[in-house]
């Protein structure tokens, strides 16, 4: 317990009420309108967490999403949160919260030896010491690390996905950043004149630097009640603009705490994609620390920060506080305390002088000028501090609270991201942005303009020039609410660093010292970049925001050169922690892909079909709840021995009409197409232009200038992009149409030697006698009495047709078919089935088309044409394609019958076993005769057809002899389809 | 996030679209030879400022763009169809 408590209300309160909670178990009382971290000041807690290497006490430094130490975990009704900043946490009945990286406890942490080893634990350590042995890395020093480091526990239990992010997409004119004094003016100017304006700001409550000063709060409400009644402008508090996606594209967090909108009413998060026209960044700064020996204390405090406890919560931050200053901001907080009565006892000021100081004498208040403390003393907690005066007299003051200031720091990470050149400020001793007027307009403090009533000048300034940039014309300056005017004020004097015995941390989260700085220098990580990663300095989650431009300062001293020179790190996206929940929005679970149903989807479904993912369809695998072999088996071997019928509505189907159309189709697709005789289909495959095979297919041509295209199921939509593409940068100007009839046939392959006898009992106005209707004819007809398509095509292998119709008569006509064909022994099969059928066969799909395979190489080679331009024609017959020793498309068979194969075997020469020749890509039991049967992409395949190789599956712990063989292991003389 | 204007579906976002890579390379005549379509097919150069692509608005029109972007600023210059003369910078012409 310490000197920080509640001396009255503040201006985030609108009830008073109070709001019990719970910290490490301990029951304490809060005010509605807390933040936890003003709850737990309020309740005299000092000590919130240990730091993450030393395991030092750490307190409340910040009151903002900067604050480097208040992580803690909060347990809620889905498990435990870690890494909450008890800063940004509102407060609410019930919250139960513990602390972090301590054991067994936060007041006596067994870790906290680290700090005491702390000369054994320099920067780069992990990189110097944990070297050898090497297995002592993964069994002992990783989970010895793993324990001791790690901000907070994630606890693997999910969250329920009932009320998942939500993501909204956003279109403004301008996007304000930032709802300080400039922000709000910025915003009011362009809102008055009608533009669509939205004001994101980080804060539950608007006004930024306008809510710490007690002068301002009439403007700020006035302000704020306009800015609400104007339709155009949108206000978004709570919400964080994290990063920057170019041509006016922002990402936007809002956070809506789940706790706040009770149970599974709203969604925790929304993710706002901004796209607007223009963006004013109005992002303020964040005040920096000063390096100096016991700066993390508990009981130091950032003055802005407590500023903001008193004013929003009243809240002194100690009972004996002392300030040490190098600006005129921290006068504000001195001056705010002993007007409410909470006990100054010294302003240390660097400079000489200040018209801030002589106004803080008028208070009644002591300023050393030209002084500094030296050090902050204390073991568990702030005790004193020592203070040198001008004449070099050194004094201790007997102090609970140290108030730092060492500056502002233009919050500049959205203004580079967005292409801001970052130039250094010496009035502020920062880097401000300047950005170019056509991608938008910096305004307020993070601009370097100091005071609020000059901020709300320039966020007018800077609403003109973007309407002037959106082509608005001249906007009028609006009639703003009376606000007071600036007091005078005098440049900040640069400290960084006061040097001295004991730790000066730069870097409070990831416990970076001034000395660790320089280490990383002497050791040759001189450039800022080097030395961030060597330190991990700014890595934390709070980005080094308030002592990261002092850490490069402590590298520029010693490596003896300016500021100025030494460069700013790069702040990438994201700005602000994003919990991946956010990011994953409404797509998690079932919703993570689209998914795609066939027209017959229910159908199948009543049918008693197990479904499988392919690609995005989900396909029947097996008409059965057994997906055994057993159940495959019998649906493949009805095929083969009766028929069966099966739904292949997912393949892509491309219609091609116009006079060009031949030539095209000779263009794409590696064979002759303009050949076709109409009522015919073919066997179509199509190269990339590197020579690899792109896909296969067949093209049926239905009119002279008319065909019909089907594509594999997983390359439908690539295909057409390929076509088009060829269709609009090579054949302009050509008489030639595409069009994607994918979803509006349904098609079904009727296969097996009764396929015919059923068919005749369907189909009208066609005759269907072998030699009326031959292998690959094609022809309009009625099927079940609606109007579609037959061909002759074989995919199995048996003899069979592919009937299609359109896609809204699917049911009917698939259900006349097994009603007609059920009796004479018509079953419907599934996708398992359909492979078992194509492996026998030796038809290739995806596993072999893996886009490394060639024609020659799947066999296909003689299909080529030579002769004739076409995609792939050239690189087809590179010297790399050619000769033996690629792999090639073979089929394999188990020496043992019994023996089972597997897909992804390695094939292994005989007499010497080193090396794989190549491996199994598909594979199933045989239908007809015994064993299993597969598919091989085997070094000199084609040479090897007769050989006798090893087939090994180290996971599987299997090796066993199997036979090399052709690809076609059932009819390859291809009698039954002709049958 | 690129925004593309599209010449019939008006500025789009460029997840709509695919990119279908280097449109300063035109395709070989089919008789040019194995050198020439290696440099088709695999050389590029990657420059840093004006560059030619193509994006075909999958999503959308299924019009394929020769879009003219600046590599490091994303802006985009031009938007021409195929068939449309190729649009450059005045610094590059």
């Amino acid at each position: 317990m310490s000197g920080s408590t509640r001396i009255g209300s503040g201006l985030f309160e609108r009830s008073g009420q109070p709001v019990r909670f719970r910290f490490d178990g301990q029951a304490l009382v809060g005010r509605e309108g807390d933040t936890l971290a003003s709850a737990l000041l309020a309740n005299g807690v000092q000590v919130v967490g240990r730091s993450f290497k030393y395991h030092r006490r750490r307190g409340i430094y910040t009151a903002g999403p900067e604050e480097p130490s208040a992580l803690v975990t909060l347990i809620g009704p889905y498990g435990s949160e870690p890494n909450r900043l008890a800063t940004t946490l509102p407060l609410y009945e019930g919250l139960v919260a513990e602390s972090q990286n301590r054991w067994p406890s936060l007041q006596f942490d067994l870790l906290g030896l680290f700090g005491k080893l702390s000369r054994f634990l320099p920067a780069g350590f992990y990189y110097k010491t944990f070297m050898w042995p090497s297995f002592a890395w993964e069994r002992i020093y990783e989970p010895l690390i793993r324990r001791a480091a790690g901000l907070g526990r994630v606890q693997p239990a999910p969250h329920p996905h009932e009320i998942p992010a939500a993501t909204e997409h956003v279109h403004t004119d301008v996007l304000v950043v930032g709802a300080g004094p400039a922000g709000l003016s910025a915003a009011f100017t362009l809102g008055v004149a009608g533009v669509r304006v939205t004001l994101a700001d980080q804060e539950v409550h608007l006004g930024g630097g306008t809510c710490l000063d007690p002068d301002w709060h009439a403007w700020r409400s006035a302000m704020l009640d306009r800015l609400q009644h104007m339709p155009n402008v949108s206000l978004w508090p709570r919400t964080t603009v994290i990063g920057a996606y170019g041509q006016g594209v922002f990402g936007a967090l809002q956070t809506r705490p789940r706790e706040l909108g009770g149970q599974g009413a709203r969604s925790p998060e929304i993710l706002h994609v901004v796209r607007t026209a223009a963006i004013i960044i109005a992002t303020g700064c964040v005040e920096r620390l000063i390096a100096l020996p016991g700066n993390d204390l508990p009981g130091v405090m950032l003055a802005g920060a407590a500023l903001r406890y008193l004013v929003g919560h009243g809240i002194s931050a100690g009972h004996r506080t002392v300030v040490f200053t190098n600006n005129d901001d921290a006068y504000a907080t001195a001056i705010e305390y002993a007007r409410r009565g909470s006990p100054i006892e010294a302003i240390v000021d660097v400079r000489e002088y200040s018209p801030a100081a002589d106004r803080a004498r008028g208070a009644g208040l002591t300023v050393y000028a030209g002084a500094k403390i030296e050090a902050i003393l204390g073991d568990r907690a702030v005790r004193s501090v020592r203070v040198r005066d001008r004449e070099g007299q050194r004094f201790t003051l007997s102090v609970d609270c140290v108030l730092l200031s060492g500056g502002q720091t233009p919050a500049t990470a959205l203004a580079a991201q967005v292409g801001a050149d970052l130039r250094w400020n010496s009035a502020m001793a920062a880097y401000t942005p300047d950005l170019a007027p056509a991608t938008g307009q910096v305004a307020g403090s993070a601009h370097g303009v100091c005071g609020l009533a000059a901020a709300v000048q320039d966020g007018v300034s800077a609403a003109q020039r973007i309407a002037e940039t959106l082509g608005l014309g001249d906007l009028e300056v609006p009639a703003f609410p009376s606000a007071p005017q600036d007091a005078p004020r005098a440049d900040l004097e640069p400290c960084w660093e006061i040097p001295g015995k004991g730790k000066a941390f730069v870097d409070l989260q990831h416990d970076v010292t001034t000395a660790d700085i320089r280490l990383a220098r002497r050791e040759g990580y001189e450039h800022v970049e080097h030395m961030k990663r060597y330190t991990t300095h700014g890595m934390a989650t709070d980005q080094g925001r308030i002592g990261g431009l002092v850490g490069n300062a402590v590298l520029a001293t010693a490596r003896g050169i300016d500021i100025t020179e030494i460069g700013q790190p790069r702040a990438r996206p994201f700005l602000e922690t994003v919990p991946f929940a956010a990011l994953a929005g409404g797509e998690i679970g079932e919703h993570f892909k689209p998914k795609r149903r066939l027209p017959l989807h229910e159908l199948h479904t009543r049918a008693g079909a197990t479904f499988v993912n392919a690609g995005l369809w989900l396909r029947p695998l097996v008409y059965s709840s057994d997906t055994s072999w057993n159940a495959v088996m019998a649906e493949a071997r009805h095929v083969r021995r009766e028929a069966g019928i099966t739904d292949v509505s997912s393949l892509g189907k491309i219609e091609v009409f116009g006079s060009d159309a031949g030539a095209f189709l000779d263009f794409v697709y590696a064979n002759k197409m303009s050949t076709l005789a109409m009522g015919r289909c073919r066997y179509g495959l199509m190269l990339r232009e590197d020579g690899m095979v792109f896909d296969d297919g067949t093209v049926a041509r239905l009119g002279k200038d008319h065909f019909l295209l089907t594509t594999t199921t997983i390359n439908a939509a690539a295909v057409l992009e390929h076509l088009e593409f060829h269709r609009q940068t090579l054949f302009v100007g050509s008489d030639l149409t595409l069009t994607d009839v994918g979803d509006h046939w349904a098609q079904f392959a009727i296969a097996g030697p009764l396929s015919r006898a059923v068919l005749a009992e369907v189909i009208e106005e066609l005759d269907i006698a072998n030699d009326a209707f031959p292998f690959m004819a094609a022809a309009g007809a009625r099927i079940a009495g609606v109007p579609g398509r037959l061909f002759r095509i074989s995919f199995s292998g048996e003899l069979a047709y592919e009937v299609a119709v359109p896609a809204r008569y699917a049911e009917d006509v698939w259900s006349r078919i097994i009603e007609i064909g059920a009796p004479l022994g018509l079953k419907p099969y599934g996708l398992d089935a359909l492979n078992t059928l194509r492996i026998e066969k030796g038809h290739i799909t995806g596993a072999e088309l893996n886009g490394q395979t060639s024609a020659k190489d799947l066999g296909l080679g003689r299909m080529c044409k030579t002769t004739s331009d076409y995609v792939g024609a050239t690189l087809r017959q590179r010297a790399a394609l050619a000769g033996n020793q690629r792999f090639e498309l073979v089929g394999v068979r188990p020496v043992d019958s019994e023996q089972r194969l597997r897909n992804g075997v390695h094939l292994l020469d005989l007499t010497s076993p080193n090396g794989s020749l190549g491996y199994v890509t598909s594979c199933t039991p045989a239908t007809e005769q015994v064993g299993w049967v597969g598919l091989a992409l085997l070094t000199s395949g084609h040479a090897r057809i007769g050989q006798r190789l090893l087939a090994t599956s180290p996971l599987h712990d299997e090796t066993y002899e199997v036979d090399v063989v052709s690809p076609h292991h059932l009819d390859p003389e291809n009698s039954r389809v002709r049958a | 996030m690129l925004r593309i204007p599209c010449p019939y579906c008006g500025v789009r976002d460029e997840t709509e679209f695919r990119y279908r890579g280097d449109a300063t390379q035109a395709r070989p005549a089919g008789d040019a030879g194995e050198s020439a379509f290696i440099r088709y097919v695999y050389e590029r150069s990657n420059p840093k400022g004006w560059h030619a692509e193509w994006w075909m608005h999958v999503a959308g029109c299924r019009t394929v763009l020769r879009i003219v972007r600046h590599t490091v600023t994303h802006e985009i210059h031009s938007v021409t169809l195929p068939q449309e003369p190729v649009e450059m910078p005045k610094e590059l012409r």
